[in-house]
C-alpha cells in the first residue's frame, strides 16, 4: 500500500526543485523548463489527492492544467524567439532593460 | 510490487529533476525531461489515471517538449556550454529559498487529513473506465471551463503566431 503522504512528499520535493531551477537558472527557457517541472509536480499532487479521496474531479483539473501548460508553453517560447531576435541573447543579466 | 514501482518512478522522478536544473547543456535538459514525464505518466498509471498518463505521453513528451527543442536549435547556443549555467549573484539566495520552501511543505504533507470521501471509487472507475468516468465529468459538470480552455488555447495559437512573426520594416 502507497500512502497518499509519499506521494506528496515525491510532489513536494518537484516543485521545489522547480523553484530553484526558475531562480537560479541564467537561459530562459531553461527557466520555463522548471515551470513546466513545477506545474508537473501540481500535477501528480491534484492526481494522487483525487485517487486517495475517490473523486474524480481533481484527474479533471490536470486536464485543464495540461491544456494551460501547452499555451504557456507556446507563448512563452513565442517571446524568448522574440526577445532573441531583438537582444541576441537569452540570458536574464542581458535582458536588463527596465533597470534604465 | 506497487511499492517497488512506486520507488523506482519516485526516485527516477526526483534524481532527473535535480539533473535537469543543474545540466550545462539545455538540449540534455530537454531530454532528460522527456524521461522524467515518461516516469511521471508510470505514476499516473499507479493511480489508476491511466488516460491522463497517455495525455501526459502526447501532449508533454510529443508536442511541448519538441517546441521546446525546437527553440533551443533556434537560438544560439554556443558559449552556454562553456559558461555557469546559474545566475552570478543570488544563486545561494535561490537555494536556500526552494529548501525553506520545500520544509514548508513537507510540514504541511505530515499534518494533512484527507477529506470525505467522493463517489467515484476505484471500483466504480475501473468498471465504467478511467476514461469514459473523466468524459462523463468533462462534457457535463465542467463543460464550461472546456470550453475556456479551448478559448485559452486558440488565443495562445494567435498569439504565438503574432510573437513569432516578422515585423514589417514600415510598421
Amino acid at each position: 500500500m502507497v500512502h497518499l503522504s509519499w506521494y506528496l512528499t515525491v510532489s513536494a520535493m518537484l516543485f521545489c526543485i522547480g523553484v530553484f531551477g526558475f531562480l537560479t537558472r541564467r537561459n530562459i527557457i531553461m527557466m520555463l523548463l522548471s515551470i513546466e517541472l513545477m506545474l508537473n509536480s501540481v500535477n501528480l499532487n491534484l492526481a494522487a489527492m483525487s485517487h486517495y479521496m475517490e473523486d474524480i474531479r481533481g484527474q479533471v483539473l490536470v486536464f485543464f492544467i495540461i491544456a494551460v501548460a501547452a499555451a504557456e508553453a507556446a507563448i512563452g517560447l513565442g517571446i524568448v524567439v522574440t526577445l532573441f531576435r531583438n537582444y541576441r541573447s537569452v540570458y536574464t543579466e542581458d535582458i536588463t532593460i527596465l533597470k534604465g | 510490487m506497487v511499492q517497488l514501482l512506486f520507488f523506482y518512478f519516485a526516485l527516477v522522478v526526483i534524481g532527473l529533476g535535480l539533473r535537469i536544473v543543474t545540466c550545462k547543456n539545455p538540449v540534455h535538459s530537454v531530454l532528460l525531461m522527456l524521461l522524467l514525464f515518461f516516469h511521471m505518466a508510470g505514476l499516473y498509471l499507479l493511480l489508476n489515471a491511466e488516460f491522463l498518463a497517455a495525455v501526459q505521453v502526447i501532449v508533454y513528451a510529443g508536442a511541448i517538449l519538441v517546441l521546446y527543442l525546437f527553440v533551443l536549435f533556434l537560438v544560439n547556443l554556443r558559449e552556454e556550454i562553456k559558461m555557469s549555467p546559474f545566475v552570478q549573484k543570488g544563486k545561494w539566495a535561490g537555494l536556500v529559498a526552494a529548501l525553506a520552501l520545500l520544509i514548508t511543505f513537507l510540514r504541511g504533507v505530515f499534518n494533512f487529513t484527507l477529506g470525505p470521501h467522493g463517489q467515484y471509487t476505484i471500483e466504480k472507475v475501473q468498471q465504467i473506465t478511467h476514461t469514459k468516468a473523466m468524459g462523463e465529468a468533462i462534457y457535463t459538470t465542467y463543460i464550461l471551463p472546456f470550453e475556456i480552455a479551448g478559448l485559452i488555447l486558440l488565443v495562445a495559437v494567435i498569439g504565438g503566431l503574432a510573437l513569432a512573426k516578422k515585423e514589417d520594416k514600415g510598421a
